[in-house]
């Protein structure tokens, strides 16, 4: 599917990935295997739970003296010889990329995997200013061929079957392969390896800033990371404020959980730790390193309603076991960060008014909750910007009119009771078998796909006397 | 002999007028146990519609009055998960003044969906089957993740004589209902909902059994529409006489 524009609303958006056929099996079988591997991962690992509580725990403590850890972050980032910015929104953000690329006569740069370089768009804006950005992890590499954003937040490729792939590589790559990923991967790979040779500037996001040592940590698959971080003159590592982590010896409690959450890996199969640039004596690494530190509205929401989604690892689990994302995939979410984590995400960086469907895009199960390593209680957030957008009069008012009268009939039990009298009546042309299947307006979203019971002959209300009656025999 | 169980059934919305006979029902299994049963006057909706939806001002009117009218009642059951999580653990954080917050975490302490207070209130798994076949059990969101309440409806159908429970793959997965989300996105809805579905017809079971209303009214809606030989009953609709 491609990415569908957000002046369509959202239960259109929605509709039309349904449809999607190849959007459909590639969600299946990829959500279907990550639930399967991330279980069989925690099923094995009986100390994760106690480890789990542990991470959420120090989530909260570094959030409780973020500007503390912070400090303690930039100054041994640079006390190592690197440059620490901060930038309060995604505009600034991108204009210090884009300084650092000017400064230092970049023309291509090589990236790797970063949500927070899509929170701000980087690439439309390096592209605009003569600097080729070029993705460098598989998924990202595919979907950038595709011209399209990320579905997932770690497997950005996820609504692409390999049969599409191989389509795509035909036609951008001029390369004929079998829609067999070994051999799609090795093409990547080559195509790859000229990039990594040419580019300035190196981009890569930042899943843990450990304050203590001032090391940023890239936690990846293909070791494209490695390339992107040692081999440009330059580094850049965007990173969420809320990133930071006090010591090593939490970045281990995090590491532990991580790819577990993610892919079912005890660990993913390159971690990391980028000390700042190279220094006297050293073989490889760049000669400057950069570190762009992210607010974009993070730091508000650690007095807000969002500030549990701060703890946010971004493994992507609650995507996967979210039956809605499961059966839309990301791109009908419209914004950078899908599934649910991403709802709120979006409410963090664009306001409530952004979510004013998306806050309704979810059952409320709570498998999400049950998924995230930190236990972010993702449902009752939900419910909270529902909350906000009832409050600040975002919701449409013909909802807030029927919401109004059915809390003005629960405290009204007389005309509560009346008013089953009276839809048993209204009902009668429409009842067959036991049954209705056809209903007028607002009430067809129902009954287009499913029956509903018509309202009791008599009812339990009615039925009490008797049963009363009954106890005394 | 000890002083009689005193219970008070909570009929909720959606038992009282589309599902009576799961109310029925109840009432006549906890008598059959020794419980007086009583059904205190005044009762609609615990309100979780409102909560969820995030009309919580008007959420906090329904708990006020819904704690009022139980406030005499010894133990509560509740016919649905969703509900009984609504009065265990939104009610007393909706309700801000002292007195009434204290009432609501009375209430909670008491409160009890049905299998739960069958299994961990009364100690009784052993019944009788009300139907015959094969069963397969659909755990319902709230009941499972918000209560913790995996074990007490298996136990129950593990025990019944007569029938078999078979274990329904993704039987954590959501039904797809989710209160106003069925009809907000009724697309959505259905495609989780025929997920669950083929679930249940893959088991080869005559009968999925929930604890919840508003799981059944999404999975009788979706089994009826497809002519599905498969039926959806409340818990309380396959427990037969004590045995």
């Amino acid at each position: 599917m491609s990415e569908p524009d957000l002046a369509t609303p959202f239960r259109e958006r929605a509709g039309q990935a349904l449809d999607d056929r190849f959007l459909q099996e590639a969600l299946t079988i990829a959500t279907t295997k990550f639930i399967t591997l991330r279980r069989e991962a925690f099923d094995a690992f009986p100390q994760g739970e106690a480890l789990r509580d542990q991470a959420r725990a120090i989530k909260e403590a570094t959030l409780q003296r973020l500007d503390h850890w912070l400090e303690m972050l930039i100054d041994n980032v640079e006390r190592r010889g690197g440059h620490v910015h901060y930038a309060t929104g995604a505009d600034e953000a991108r204009r210090i990329v884009l300084d650092i690329a000017r400064r230092t006569g970049a023309r291509m740069a090589v990236k790797s995997k970063s949500m927070a370089t899509e929170e701000i768009h980087l690439n439309d804006a390096l592209e605009a200013a003569g600097v080729t950005p070029v993705e460098t992890d598989l998924g990202e590499y595919i979907i950038q061929l595709a011209h399209e954003r990320p579905s997932h937040i770690i497997a950005p490729a996820i609504h692409k079957t390999k049969g599409q792939v191989a389509e795509l590589f035909r036609r951008e790559l001029n390369r004929d392969a079998a829609p067999d990923p070994e051999v799609l991967t090795q093409i990547a790979r080559a195509e790859l390896r000229q990039k990594f040779l040419q580019a300035d500037l190196g981009i890569t996001g930042a899943n843990f800033g450990v304050a203590e040592t001032g090391t940023v940590v890239l936690v990846t698959n293909e070791g494209n990371g490695r390339m992107v971080t040692s081999l440009p003159r330059v580094h850049v590592a965007v990173m969420g404020v809320e990133k930071v982590i006090p010591s090593m010896t939490d970045l281990a409690v995090f590491l532990a959980i991580l790819a577990r959450s993610a892919t079912g890996q005890k660990l993913s199969v390159y971690t990391s730790l980028v000390n700042g640039p190279r220094r006297g004596g050293e073989l490889e690494g760049p000669e400057e390193f950069h570190l762009v530190l992210l607010d974009n509205g993070r730091i508000r929401q650690i007095a807000g309603p969002l500030r549990e989604a701060l703890s946010c690892l971004r493994c992507g689990a609650c995507l996967n076991v979210c039956p809605v994302y499961r059966q839309i995939g990301g791109h009908a979410y419209g914004y950078t960060y899908p599934g649910p984590i991403g709802i709120l995400l979006t409410a963090m960086l664009n306001g409530p008014g952004s979510v004013k469907d998306l806050a309704h895009a979810s059952s409320l199960c709570g498998a999400c909750v049950d998924a995230c390593p930190v236990r972010i209680d993702i449902p009752r957030m939900l419910i909270e910007l529902r909350r906000e957008l009832d409050e600040q009069r975002i919701a449409p008012w013909p909802e807030r009119v029927v919401f109004g009268a059915f809390a003005w009939l629960l405290q009204r039990p007389a005309l509560y009771r009346l008013s089953a009298r009276l839809g048993r009546l209204l009902q009668r042309p429409l009842a067959r078998n036991g049954r209705i299947r056809r209903l007028p307006l607002f009430f067809g979203s129902w009954t287009r796909t499913r029956d509903l019971p018509p309202i009791a002959a008599r009812t339990f209300h009615e039925r009490w006397a008797e049963l009363e009656r009954e106890a005394r025999r | 002999m000890s002083t009689p169980v005193r219970a008070s059934l909570m009929i909720t919305c959606l038992a009282d007028v589309l599902y009576p006979e799961v109310g029925e029902r109840i009432v006549r299994l906890l008598r059959g146990l020794g419980v007086t049963v009583e059904f205190p006057a005044g009762q609609t909706c615990c309100g979780l519609p409102l909560f969820n939806s995030g009309y919580h001002a008007a959420a906090a009117d329904v708990a006020r009055r819904t704690v009022k009218i139980f406030d005499e009642a010894g133990y509560v059951v509740v016919p649905s998960g969703s509900c009984a999580w609504m009065v265990k653990h939104e009610y007393p954080g909706l309700l801000k003044a002292p007195a009434a917050r204290a009432a609501a975490a009375r209430l909670a302490a008491r409160t009890y969906e049905l299998s739960q207070f069958l299994v961990r209130v009364l100690g009784r798994r052993r019944f009788r089957s009300a139907v015959a076949g094969r069963l397969t059990y659909h755990d319902s969101c709230h009941l499972l993740r918000g209560l913790h309440e995996a074990e007490s409806p298996r136990a129950l159908l593990t025990e019944l004589g007569g029938v078999e429970l078979v274990e329904l793959p993704g039987s954590d997965e959501c039904c797809g209902f989710g209160g106003s989300f069925a009809v907000r996105l009724p697309e959505v809805s259905t495609a989780i909902l025929d997920k669950k579905l083929a679930n249940v017809e893959a088991t080869g079971a005559d009968c999925v059994v929930a604890c919840d209303a508003g799981c059944l009214m999404q999975m009788r809606g979706g089994l009826s529409r497809r002519g599905s030989r498969v039926r959806a009953l409340h818990l309380a609709e396959v427990l037969g006489e004590p045995a």
